[in-house]
């Protein structure tokens, strides 16, 4: 089995991606037996760490896919690869699940730069699964340059995905609330950015809100707020600028997560890796 | 309980009537399985590698048009230079009887057709998914 696995890992590494959906499933699947060989995976020599993990939030219908296909446009213009999870929710009540977030990425299809994976929420809570930790550190293992965490749909408190990444972008949309919402301990206090996507539709309202409520809160970490419209192309370059800024100083001041994890059936995070030092 | 059997609903060329493949693809989500959808007018390659990326276990081919005997032996072909032959492989939609035996022979594993039912199809699945792949 470990010997399969190692083939499988140098597979993936040179870009057999059969090999990586391969791993990516075992990773899901939760097989004992594999952990201990893919804990090597975060410390690749030369390579691990050098991704920009980006993850990306909202309530369901808020655009996430969309924007997502946007930024792959803009970071491969740049020449980067890029890695996606997309994390869609598994029925309570059969297990089951409809992973639909690709369809908004299909004009990426085709490129060799762009590694697409879809995954179920599998029970977990906090918007990602419990093995979208170790599949980020795996993509960032295979070189990709930049990996986006999409989650189920949430707004309040699905928060795991920040532990995650080096930078959380919770998207919201016209109708999303009040300053009442703006006001509520949770999400809005762990962005990094703030997007109100269709701003189109008249968004004006929801941005001013939402940066004038921020700006009287005590804490020190403010999210910038971004207007976007994903479907007409526009914010988006400004959007992924941003978000390099933002990944730049963080790194600078050595302000990460604190390495990627997999949660436990508990709920309970355990620490899968230390992020490099 | 094991892992959820993965399943691709690809549609090939040009096709856009979906609602087969919607109702397969919410059906098979009632019987637990984790189901990918792709959406209409998908080529060749773009299946294969979704098949690869998704690392799924089977994949349901669903068409329309007539287009079944250029598309799925390419599909089939594909699959197979990509180490993907594992991969369970089901067609659905409009299928003249004529043309059912030489799909099979190709490597289709079975066709449903109009009138088949979500349980068939999931039962099919279940009892010819392998498990324990490396």
């Amino acid at each position: 089995m470990n010997r399969d696995l190692e083939g499988l890992i140098a597979d993936a590494y040179s870009g057999v991606e059969s090999s990586l959906g391969r791993l990516m499933s075992l990773l899901e699947n939760d097989e004992s037996s594999v952990l201990p060989v893919l804990a090597g995976v975060p410390q690749r020599p030369g390579r691990s760490g050098k991704a920009c993990r980006i993850g990306i939030t909202g309530p369901p219908g808020s655009g996430k896919s969309t924007l997502i296909d946007r930024l792959i446009g803009v970071i491969r213009a740049q020449g980067l690869t890029v890695g996606v999870l997309c994390v869609d929710p598994s029925s309570p009540l059969t297990g089951g699940a409809v992973l639909g977030d690709r369809i908004r990425m299909e004009r990426h299809y085709g490129d060799a730069g762009v590694f697409i994976r879809s995954m179920a929420s599998r029970g977990s809570l906090g918007g990602v699964s419990r093995a979208v930790g170790a599949a980020v550190d795996l993509l960032d293992a295979c070189g990709k340059d930049v990996v986006i965490v999409e989650t189920v749909g949430v707004g309040q408190e699905g928060i795991e995905v920040t532990k995650l990444v080096d930078v959380t972008v919770l998207v919201l949309a016209p109708g999303w609330g009040d300053n009442l919402q703006s006001m509520k301990a949770g999400i809005l206090e762990v962005a990094d950015v703030v997007v109100i996507n269709k701003a189109d539709l008249g968004t004006g309202d929801l941005a001013t809100v939402i940066t004038e409520i921020l700006a009287l809160g005590q804490g020190k970490k403010k999210p910038l707020v971004v207007e976007t419209q994903a479907l007409n192309d526009v914010g988006i370059e400004e959007l992924y600028g941003a978000l390099e800024r933002l990944r730049e100083k963080r790194a600078a001041s050595q302000d990460r997560a604190g390495g990627s994890r997999l949660l436990n059936n508990d709920g309970r995070d355990v620490v899968f890796r230390q992020p490099p030092s | 309980m094991g892992a959820p059997i993965r399943v691709l609903i690809a549609k090939p060329g040009l096709d856009g009537h979906d609602r087969g493949a919607i109702t397969l693809a919410m059906g098979l989500r009632d019987e637990g399985m984790e189901v990918i959808y792709t959406g209409v007018r998908q080529s060749v390659d773009n299946i294969v590698r979704t098949c690869s990326q998704e690392d799924v276990d089977v994949l349901g081919l669903s068409l329309l048009s007539g287009g079944h005997n250029y598309y799925f032996p390419k599909i089939l072909d594909l699959l197979k230079q990509n180490g993907l032959d594992h991969i369970l492989v089901l067609a659905g939609g409009i299928i003249p009887d004529e043309d059912r035996q030489a799909l099979k022979d190709k490597g289709i594993a079975e066709i449903f057709g109009p009138g088949s039912s979500i349980s068939e199809i999931a039962d099919f699945i279940r009892s010819h998914v392998k498990g324990g792949r490396p």
